[in-house]
C-alpha cells in the first residue's frame, strides 16, 4: 500500500475502521443503537479515502495494483462467470496455471475467459509462479481461443502479471516466440476480443493475452512496458528510484486513457477493489456485459478491420 | 605501478580486440571478411548500413520514410531527457533513428528489407521503429515482394515512449500478419543481440528464421535472468546454437554466406 507519501492519513483511516468495528460489535452486545455516530464515522471514512486516493502518486497505483488482497482473475471468475467449464493444457507441454481459461456465461453471453492468476495464499502463488507464465500458458490461451473463434464465441481477457516468466526454462520453450505468436495470432482471431486489466499489466508477459477490440482498465491497475523496478535499475543505475520512473513511464489507467490506447477506466469502490471486491465484480461485470453487446452486432470483417486501425494508428513520431 | 596501458601499444586502429576469443586480429582481415573474426569465427556486431552491403546488391537498396524522428511523448526524463539522449545517439551514430527499411534486390530478386541497428539506443524499438516496420510490411504486401527483416535489438521496446513502445509491439505483429496472410514470403534474420519486445513480436513470426552463429537471442536479458533464479546461467545459454537445439530457428548462417542462402530461399519460396 502506499508507504512514505500517505501513512499518517492511512493510519488514521485504519484507526477509523476500528472505532466503526468496535462500535458495531458493542451494539450487537447492549443492543444500544449507535447508528448515527457510525454513520458520520462513515462519511469521515470516505472523505478522507477520497482524500487520500486523490493524492496517489504513481508508484502508488503500481503497489495497490500489486496488494495481497486486491481481487485476482479467479475470484472474477467465481464471482461473475457463471457454470464455468476450466479448460487446462496446452496439448504440447504443460499446463500452466498462471493463465486460467475455460468456458462460462457473462449475464445471458457465453464466453471464453482468459486469467492471469497470481494465487492468494503461498502455496497457490509458488503454483501460480505469482503470476508470471511460462510459454505454455501462452500457448494454452492460444489453443482455447481458437476454440472460441471456431464455435464463434467471444474472448474475455483478464489481465494481471508482473511479467512473462523470466527463467532458463521458459526461454528453452520459448518464451519469446510463445508471446509473439499470441500476438501475432489474435490481431486477427474471427472473434471479438476484450481484453482488461484488473491489476498489474507487465509489459510483453500482459500483452500475450492483451490484444483485441475493446481495451479497459481499472481504476488502480497499471500497463507498462516494463516495471518501475527496471526501468530505474537500467536507467537511473538505481532500483531505488522505482517511484521516479513510476512517475515519467506514465503507468496509470489515467495516463492510458489519456493517451487514447484504453477505451475506458472501470471505477473502484472507495479504498480501491480489495476493499470490496463483490462490487468490483458486479461493475466489471457490467462492463463486459456492455462491450459483448456493442461488439456482437459488429460483421466480424468489419471488427478486424477496426482491430488492424486500433493498432496501426498507435505511435508518435515527426515526419519531415 | 602499474598505469593503465598507453593508446601507442595497440597501433592506431590496426588491430581490434575479438569479442570472442579475446585475441588481438588484424583489422583489416576483420573489416575484409565481413566483420568476422579470421581466428573464431565470432561476428563483430556491424552497423546496418555495412549489413545492407553484404546482404543486398551493389546499389540496389533506395532508402524509404527516411524522415520519419522520434517524438518524445511522455516528456521522459530519466538521468537526461529523452530528445537529449536521442540527439546524442544519432551524433554517435550518424543515424536518424534505430531502423533503417526500403527496397532492394537480393542476387536480382527484388525485396523489401529492415534493419535494426544495436548502436541506437540498443536497437530499441519506439514508435519511429514500429511506423517503419508496420509501411515496409504493407509495402510488401502491396507490391507482393519478399520481406526482410535484420533484427539486433538488445533494448526490446524502448522505455523512454513508455506504453506506446510497447504498443509497437502490437502494431508490427498486426501488420506482418497481413503480409504473411496475403501470402508473402516474410524472412527474419536475427543478430546478436536479439532480445525482448523485439523478440517477443515481429522478430519471432516469419515463415523462416536464421540467426548469425553465437548471436544472443532470448526473451529477458541474461542478467535479468540470473537476477531472478540466483545462479550462473548454463554456457551457450540463449545463443543461436541454443535455440536450434531447441526448435525456435530454421537455420545458423555464417555472415559470409547469408547473402547466398537468403537467395536459395527465394528460389525455393516464390
Amino acid at each position: 500500500m502506499p508507504e512514505k507519501t500517505v501513512t499518517k492519513l492511512e493510519n488514521s483511516i485504519l484507526e477509523i475502521e476500528h472505532r466503526i468495528e468496535d462500535l458495531q460489535s458493542a451494539s450487537l452486545k447492549d443492543h444500544i443503537d449507535r447508528g448515527a455516530e457510525i454513520q458520520s464515522l462513515k462519511t469521515t471514512w470516505e472523505g478522507m479515502q477520497r482524500k487520500l486516493f486523490s493524492e496517489l502518486a504513481p508508484y502508488d497505483i503500481v503497489k495497490i495494483a500489486r496488494h495481497p488482497l486486491r481481487p485476482l482473475a479467479a475470484d472474477y471468475v467465481n464471482f461473475m462467470i457463471e457454470d464455468f467449464v476450466e479448460l487446462h493444457g496446452d496439448k504440447r507441454f504443460g499446463d500452466d496455471k498462471a493463465i486460467i481459461c475455460g468456458l462460462g456465461k457473462v449475464g445471458h453471453e457465453k464466453v471464453l475467459i482468459i486469467g492471469q492468476q497470481k494465487g492468494k495464499s503461498t502455496k497457490e502463488r509458488i503454483a501460480c509462479n505469482f503470476g508470471m507464465p511460462n510459454p505454455e500458458g501462452y500457448r494454452k490461451a492460444l489453443q482455447k481461443m481458437k476454440l472460441a473463434e471456431k464455435f464463434h464465441l467471444p474472448v474475455v481477457t483478464l489481465i494481471d502479471t508482473p511479467g512473462a516468466n523470466p527463467d532458463i526454462g521458459a526461454e528453452e520453450r520459448g518464451q519469446a516466440h510463445a508471446i509473439a505468436e499470441n500476438i501475432y495470432e489474435m490481431s486477427q482471431l474471427k472473434t471479438p476480443i476484450i481484453n482488461i486489466v484488473i491489476g498489474e499489466g507487465g509489459s510483453g508477459g500482459a500483452l500475450g493475452i492483451g490484444i483485441g477490440d475493446k481495451f479497459a482498465i481499472l481504476e488502480y491497475a497499471y500497463y507498462s512496458v516494463i516495471s518501475p523496478e527496471g526501468c530505474a535499475a537500467i536507467l537511473w543505475k538505481n532500483g531505488e528510484n522505482a517511484p521516479e520512473a513510476a512517475k515519467a513511464l506514465q503507468l496509470t489507467a489515467k495516463d492510458l486513457l489519456r493517451f487514447g490506447i484504453a477505451d475506458e477506466i472501470i471505477q473502484e469502490p472507495i479504498g480501491a477493489a480489495h476493499k470490496d471486491p463483490r462490487a468490483t465484480v458486479c461493475t466489471l461485470k457490467s462492463h463486459i456485459v456492455k462491450y459483448l453487446e456493442e461488439l456482437k452486432t459488429i460483421p466480424i470483417d468489419k471488427l478486424l478491420e477496426r482491430r488492424y486501425h486500433r493498432y496501426r494508428t498507435i505511435g508518435k513520431y515527426e515526419e519531415e | 605501478m602499474v598505469f593503465f596501458r598507453k593508446k601507442k601499444d595497440m597501433p592506431n586502429g590496426l588491430w581490434v580486440r575479438c569479442d570472442g576469443c579475446k585475441g588481438l586480429v588484424y583489422k583489416k582481415t576483420v573489416e575484409e571478411g565481413m566483420h568476422v573474426c579470421p581466428e573464431c569465427n565470432y561476428h563483430f556486431r556491424i552497423f546496418s548500413r555495412d549489413r545492407l552491403k553484404l546482404l543486398l546488391d551493389e546499389n540496389s537498396f533506395e532508402e524509404m520514410w527516411a524522415n520519419i524522428t522520434p517524438h518524445d511523448p511522455l516528456n521522459f526524463r530519466d538521468r537526461v531527457t529523452y530528445p537529449e539522449r536521442v540527439s546524442a545517439e544519432q551524433q554517435k551514430t550518424g543515424l536518424k533513428e534505430a531502423i533503417i527499411v526500403g527496397k532492394g534486390k537480393v542476387c536480382g530478386r527484388e525485396v523489401m528489407v529492415g534493419i535494426t541497428d544495436p548502436a541506437f539506443i540498443m536497437g530499441s524499438m519506439g514508435s519511429v521503429v514500429g511506423e517503419k516496420i508496420a509501411r515496409l510490411a504493407e509495402k510488401a504486401t502491396e507490391l507482393k515482394v519478399p520481406l526482410i527483416m535484420v533484427s539486433g535489438s538488445g533494448g526490446g521496446a524502448r522505455m523512454q515512449e513508455g506504453v506506446f513502445s510497447l504498443m509497437q509491439m502490437a502494431k508490427t505483429s498486426a501488420a506482418i500478419a497481413r503480409f504473411r496472410e496475403s501470402g508473402g514470403l516474410y524472412i527474419s534474420i536475427l543478430t546478436d543481440p536479439s532480445l525482448g519486445g523485439v523478440m517477443a513480436s515481429f522478430a519471432s513470426q516469419a515463415d523462416i528464421t536464421i540467426a548469425e552463429p553465437k548471436a544472443l537471442i532470448g526473451f529477458a536479458g541474461p542478467r535479468v535472468i540470473q537476477e531472478t533464479i540466483k545462479r550462473a546461467l548454463p554456457k551457450g545459454f540463449q545463443t543461436a546454437e541454443f535455440l536450434l537445439e531447441h526448435g525456435f530457428l530454421d537455420m545458423i548462417v555464417p555472415r559470409q554466406d547469408m547473402k547466398k542462402e537468403i537467395s536459395r530461399l527465394l528460389n525455393y519460396l516464390k
